[in-house]
C-alpha cells in the first residue's frame, strides 16, 4: 500500500544513496583492496597478502607515529575535557560579563588547525618567542623550546590543541549544566552541601553523556590529526611529532607507496571502530533501556 | 441509507504487532462518533487510517459511498484537526486557512469567500493577519478547526483537539464544537481519552481497548448498561463500585450473594438466562440511596471514612466488608467521617458481569 | 554590642572562593588571548624590532607594510603574489559548497525524519559511518575517479568533494532538527493536498531558517578552514587560503619574515573569526547541535 508521495522522498534521497554507496563504501573497498597488493605509484593487482601490513608495523616511523598519536590523544582529550569543564563551571557561577568570557574561550575553535599551529609555532619560537622574552626579563635559565626539542615537541602540539579545543568542551558542558533543573540546586542548598561538592557529586555524574559526546568528538579529531602537525612541526624534530594521518599522506602523495599508505589508512579505520564501537554500544543499550515499554 | 464513513474488516499491524484487529464500523451521515479509550488503544491510529495518513494492513475504508482505501488524504473529502493544532508556523492565519485551497488551485475569489465565511463563523475575522505564535491556545485551536471547515467537506476528523488546553478553555470550546456540529450537520469523528468530552459530545461512543471495540453505543447506554467490566470501570467518576460474589439460581428468583449480602435479582434485566456461578456486581455511586432501606432495597451498612464535598454534590466513601465503596449525594452534606450509614442498592440500575468480564 | 540587627537585604560578601574564581578566569583569559595579541603586535612590527626578542611588547611605531606584503607580495616558493589569490579561491570554493551541501542536507534530513521511505535508516547509518571514517581511506580512489571524469584539480571538483564530505554532518543536523518538528504538521499539510516538495519549500524550509543559518555558518567555517581536501583536490590554480598560508610560512627561503607570516595568518583566520564574533550565539548553537551526535 505504498503511495506515490513516498516515491518523491525516495527520489530525493537518490543522490545521497549514490554518495553513500559509491564514495563511502566503494572507495573504501578499493583502498582496503589496494592494501593487500604491492601497488606503488600505480595500483597493481598482484596480491601480497599481509606483506604491506608487515612492512607497516616494522617501519620505525609508523610505530613512532602510533605512539605519538596515543600520547597526544590522551593528553589532548584529557586536557580539553578538564580545562573545558573547569571553564564551564566557572562560567556557571553567575559571574559578570559571562558572554564576554565565553566568547574569549571559544574563539580559537573558529580558527583552522593551520592557523593554530602557526600561532603556537611562533609563540614557542626559542630565539624570538616566549623564551627570549622571559630571559630578557633576567631569568636567563628559562627554557621553553618545545617545538625544537625532540622530547617536548609532542607537548607543544597538545598545548596548541587544548588551546583550540577546550572552548568546545566548555560550550557542551555549559549547555548540559544549564539543562539541569534548578530545583536540584535548591535541594542541595537546603541540605547545606558545599558548592564544589555539588559540582563533583551531583552535576558531574549527570553530565556523563555530554562529556562522552565531547570526548568522542575530540577523539575522532585526534585520529584525523594532520593539519596542525604539518603547520607547526611538520612531524619533526626527527619523528617526534609524526602522526599516522601524515604518514599515510606522505606515502600516498610524496613517496608514492600506495600499498603501504592504504594499509595505514585501513589501520586508521580500525582505530576509529575501536573508539566508536564501545560508545555506540553504550548508547544502544541506554536507548534500549529507555525505549522498553 | 448510505453510510458517511464505513470501515470494513480493517486491520493495522506493524510487523507482528497488531494495533487494530478486524474492525468494522458504519458511521451515519451527520453522526457525531467519539472514539474513546486509554492511550495506546489504537484510537488515533484508526483516525489516521481514515484520514489516509496511516498505511493499513487489510480491509477497506469508504467515505461518502466511495472506496478511498488507496486514496491520498486530500482526495478523501475530509478535514482534520490535530491535537498540537499543527498550524503552519511561518504563515499568517489567512494563509493557514487558504493553503489547502491554494494547493488545490481554486480561483482566488472562491478562496477569499470561503476564508471570510469560515473566519466569521469562528470569530477569527480580526486575527487573519496574525502569525500562530501571536495567538492564544484557544485561538490557535479555532484556526485549526477553521482549516478543516474551509475545505467544505462532509467528514471532519478530530484528534484529541482539546487536550492541550486548560480546563476552562476546554469547556468553552467543547460547547463551541457541539454548536458547530448542530449548525453544520457534518459527520464528525472525534478521538479523545476524556470521558466527559465523549459523554457530552457524542451521538455514539466507540470504546476501544488494545485495538478492539469494547462497546459501540449511545452515551446513555454506555453509562447505564456497560457491556463489560472494562467499559464499566473506564466510564464514570468516581469509578463504579464492584463487589465479587456469586449467583444462586434456586427454586425462586436468582439471588446474588456476597459477604452476607443477599440481593434479589428478579428486578435485573438479564441478557441471557441466569445461571449459578461466580459474578461481579457493579453499581455506580449515584445508584446507592441513603434512605434505601425504607423502600425495601438490600442495604450495605458501613462507616464513613472520607467525605469529598464538590460544591453542588458530595462523594462519601464508606467501608463495607473490606471494600471501600463510594456514594454520591446531592446538596449539602452534614455527615462526617466515622458516622454510620446503611444505604440501599437499586438493583434495576446495577450491572452484573460474568467471569469473562462481559455483562450478564 | 556591635552586632547588627539583621534587616533588609543581606549584605554581599566577597569570599575567598569568589576571588579564586575570578583569578582563575583572568589566568584563563590571558592563556586564550595572548596568542592572538602576539600575532597582532608581531604583524605590526618591523623585522628589526622582532629580532629584539620582545614578543609581548607593543610595536614602537605601527608598520602595516607586512600586511601589504602578506596580501599581495609574499612568496610561495618562487612565486611572490601574496595570499590574496588564496582568499578569492577560498571564497569561490566555500560559497557554492556551503549552498549545495546545506540544500541537499536539508532535503535529506526532511526526507529521513518526516517521510522515512524504505531503507531510510540504512542510508542514515551509512552516512553516519561515512562521517566518522578518516578521509585518508577515501583519498586515492577519489583522486583516480575524479581524474577519470576530468574533475581532478578543478574548482568544480573541490566543490563536489566538499559537498560529499559535508553531507553526513549537515544531514545529521537537519534530521535531528526535523525530528523535533511535530509530525502532525506534515499530516495537516498532506490533508491540505501538499506533496513532498511543496511541504518542504512552503512549510518546512521556512520553519528551519534558524537551522539553515546555523548549519551554513558551521559549514562555512569548516570548509574555509579545510586544509587536507584543498591540498589534494583543488589543484595549483585553486589552492585555498589555508594551503597557501602554510606554503608561505613553512617554505620561505632565507630569513623568515615573521611579521609577514603573522599578517598572513591573521588574514586567513579573519573570515571565520568575523563570522564567529558577529554571530556569537548562533555559532555556539551550531557546535552544541553538532556535538550531540546520533
Amino acid at each position: 500500500m505504498k503511495r506515490k508521495t513516498n516515491l518523491a522522498a525516495t527520489v530525493a534521497l537518490l543522490p545521497t544513496w549514490l554518495v553513500a554507496v559509491v564514495v563511502f563504501i566503494g572507495t573504501m573497498g578499493w583502498s582496503i583492496h589496494l592494501s593487500f597488493t604491492n601497488s606503488t605509484i600505480f595500483p597493481s593487482s598482484t596480491y601480497v597478502g599481509l606483506a604491506q601490513y608487515q612492512k607497516l608495523f616494522s617501519s620505525a616511523k609508523w610505530l613512532a607515529s602510533l605512539q605519538n598519536v596515543v600520547t597526544f590523544g590522551i593528553l589532548y582529550v584529557g586536557g580539553c575535557l578538564l580545562l573545558g569543564f573547569l571553564l564551564a563551571t566557572a562560567l556557571d557561577r553567575k559571574i559578570r560579563f559571562e558572554s564576554v568570557f565565553r566568547t574569549i574561550f571559544l574563539y580559537p575553535y573558529a580558527m583552522s588547525f593551520v592557523v593554530t599551529g602557526l600561532i603556537w609555532q611562533w609563540m614557542l619560537n626559542p630565539m624570538l618567542g616566549i623564551q627570549a622574552s622571559v630571559r630578557s626579563l633576567g631569568w636567563d635559565s628559562f627554557v621553553l623550546d618545545w617545538v625544537v626539542n625532540r622530547d617536548m615537541a609532542i607537548y607543544a602540539l597538545v598545548l596548541a590543541g587544548v588551546w583550540q579545543g577546550a572552548g568546545l568542551v566548555m560550550v557542551i558542558v555549559l549547555s548540559g549544566m544549564r539543562g539541569i533543573e534548578a530545583e536540584q540546586w535548591k535541594a542541595a542548598r537546603i541540605d547545606g552541601i558545599p558548592v564544589w561538592r555539588i559540582y563533583l557529586s551531583i552535576i558531574l555524574p549527570q553530565l556523563g553523556p555530554a562529556l562522552a559526546a565531547a570526548g568522542l568528538l575530540l577523539a575522532m579529531g585526534v585520529i584525523k590529526t594532520y593539519d596542525i602537525v604539518v603547520a607547526m612541526t611538520n612531524g619533526g624534530p626527527g619523528n617526534a611529532t609524526e602522526v599516522p594521518a601524515k604518514f599515510i599522506m606522505d606515502n600516498l602523495f610524496g613517496r608514492q607507496n600506495l600499498g603501504l599508505a592504504t594499509a595505514g589508512a585501513t589501520v586508521l579505520v580500525l582505530g576509529v571502530l575501536m573508539i566508536v564501537a564501545p560508545f555506540r554500544y553504550a548508547m544502544h543499550m541506554r536507548g534500549k533501556k529507555r525505549g522498553a515499554r | 441509507m448510505q453510510s458517511a464513513v464505513s470501515i470494513k474488516n480493517l486491520k493495522i499491524a506493524y510487523g507482528d504487532q497488531t494495533v487494530i484487529e478486524e474492525m468494522s464500523i458504519d458511521i451515519a451521515p451527520k453522526e457525531f462518533l467519539v472514539l474513546l479509550g486509554p492511550s495506546g488503544c489504537g484510537k488515533s491510529t484508526l483516525l489516521n487510517a481514515i484520514a489516509g495518513l496511516q498505511d493499513i494492513t487489510a480491509g477497506e475504508i469508504w467515505i461518502s459511498g466511495k472506496n478511498v482505501t488507496w486514496e491520498e488524504p486530500k482526495d478523501r473529502g475530509i478535514g482534520m484537526v490535530f491535537q498540537s493544532y499543527a498550524l503552519y508556523p511561518r504563515m499568517s492565519v489567512r494563509k493557514n486557512l487558504s493553503f489547502g485551497l491554494r494547493v488545490a488551485g481554486l480561483p482566488k475569489a472562491e478562496i477569499e469567500a470561503r476564508v471570510s465565511r469560515t473566519a466569521a463563523l469562528l470569530h477569527l475575522d480580526t486575527l487573519l493577519d496574525r502569525r500562530p505564535a501571536e495567538l492564544s491556545g484557544g485561538q490557535r485551536q479555532r484556526v485549526a478547526i477553521g482549516r478543516a471547515l474551509v475545505r467544505e467537506v462532509d467528514v471532519f476528523l478530530f484528534d484529541e483537539p482539546l487536550s492541550n488546553l486548560d480546563a476552562k478553555l476546554r469547556n468553552e470550546l467543547r460547547v463551541e464544537i457541539k454548536k458547530l456540529h448542530q449548525s453544520l450537520g457534518n459527520t464528525m469523528i472525534y478521538v479523545t481519552h476524556d470521558q466527559v468530552e465523549a459523554l457530552t459530545l457524542a451521538d455514539r461512543i466507540a470504546i476501544l481497548r488494545d485495538g478492539v471495540i469494547q462497546q459501540l453505543a449511545s452515551p446513555a447506554e454506555i453509562y447505564q448498561r456497560p457491556a463489560n467490566l472494562f467499559v464499566a470501570g473506564f466510564i464514570g467518576a468516581p469509578m463504579m463500585n464492584f463487589i465479587e460474589g456469586h449467583i444462586e439460581t434456586g427454586d425462586g428468583a436468582p439471588v446474588f450473594e456476597s459477604h452476607g449480602l443477599r440481593v434479589d435479582l428478579s428486578g435485573y434485566g438479564f441478557r441471557t438466562p441466569p445461571a449459578s456461578g461466580p459474578a461481579t456486581l457493579g453499581f455506580r455511586p449515584d445508584h446507592l440511596m441513603l434512605d434505601g432501606a425504607a423502600s425495601g432495597m438490600p442495604t450495605l451498612p458501613g462507616r464513613i471514612s472520607v467525605v469529598e464535598p464538590m460544591g453542588s454534590e458530595a462523594v462519601l466513601w464508606f467501608d463495607w466488608a473490606g471494600h471501600s465503596l463510594s456514594l454520591r449525594l446531592m446538596g449539602d452534606v452534614t455527615l462526617r467521617p466515622g458516622d454510620g450509614l446503611s444505604p440501599g442498592l437499586d438493583i434495576a440500575k446495577a450491572s452484573l458481569f460474568g467471569t469473562d468480564g462481559s455483562r450478564l | 554590642m556591635a552586632r547588627l540587627h539583621p534587616n533588609g537585604p543581606r549584605p554581599t560578601q566577597i569570599t575567598a572562593g569568589r576571588i579564586g574564581l575570578y583569578l582563575f578566569l583572568i589566568v584563563a583569559v590571558l592563556f586564550f588571548t595572548l596568542p592572538l595579541y602576539t600575532m597582532v603586535v608581531t604583524s605590526l612590527k618591523t623585522m628589526d624590532e622582532i629580532r629584539l626578542g620582545q614578543i609581548f611588547s607593543l610595536p614602537s611605531k605601527l608598520d602595516v607594510s607586512a600586511w601589504i606584503t602578506a596580501w599581495s607580495g609574499a612568496c610561495m616558493g618562487t612565486v611572490c603574489v601574496g595570499i590574496r589569490s588564496g582568499f578569492w579561491n577560498s571564497l569561490a570554493i566555500t560559497l557554492p559548497s556551503v549552498a549545495l551541501s546545506v540544500f541537499i542536507g536539508a532535503v535529506n534530513g526532511y526526507a529521513l525524519s518526516l517521510w522515512r521511505p524504505r531503507g531510510a535508516s540504512v542510508l542514515f547509518g551509512l552516512l553516519l559511518a561515512g562521517g566518522l571514517i578518516p578521509y585518508q581511506i577515501f583519498l586515492y580512489p577519489m583522486v583516480r575517479a575524479m581524474a577519470t571524469v576530468g574533475l581532478y584539480n578543478s574548482l568544480a571538483g573541490i566543490i563536489l568533494v566538499h559537498v560529499i564530505f559535508g553531507l553526513p554532518l549537515v544531514t545529521l543536523l537537519f534530521r535531528n532538527y526535523f525530528v523535533s518538528v511535530p509530525e502532525e504538521l506534515c499530516k495537516a499539510a498532506r490533508v491540505d493536498g501538499a506533496g513532498f516538495w511543496r511541504i518542504f519549500f512552503e512549510i518546512m524550509l521556512p520553519i528551519a531558517v534558524p537551522m539553515v543559518v546555523v548549519v551554513s555558518m558551521l559549514q562555512f567555517t569548516g570548509i574555509w578552514n579545510d586544509f587536507l581536501l584543498g591540498l589534494v583536490f583543488a589543484g595549483r590554480d585553486n589552492l585555498p587560503m589555508t594551503v597557501q598560508l602554510n606554503n608561505i610560512v613553512n617554505t620561505t627561503m632565507g630569513e623568515r619574515t615573521y611579521n609577514v607570516n603573522m599578517a598572513a595568518t591573521i588574514l586567513t583566520a579573519l573570515v571565520p573569526l568575523a563570522i564567529y564574533f558577529l554571530s556569537g550565539r548562533w555559532f555556539v548553537r551550531g557546535i552544541a547541535a553538532g556535538a550531540v551526535k546520533g
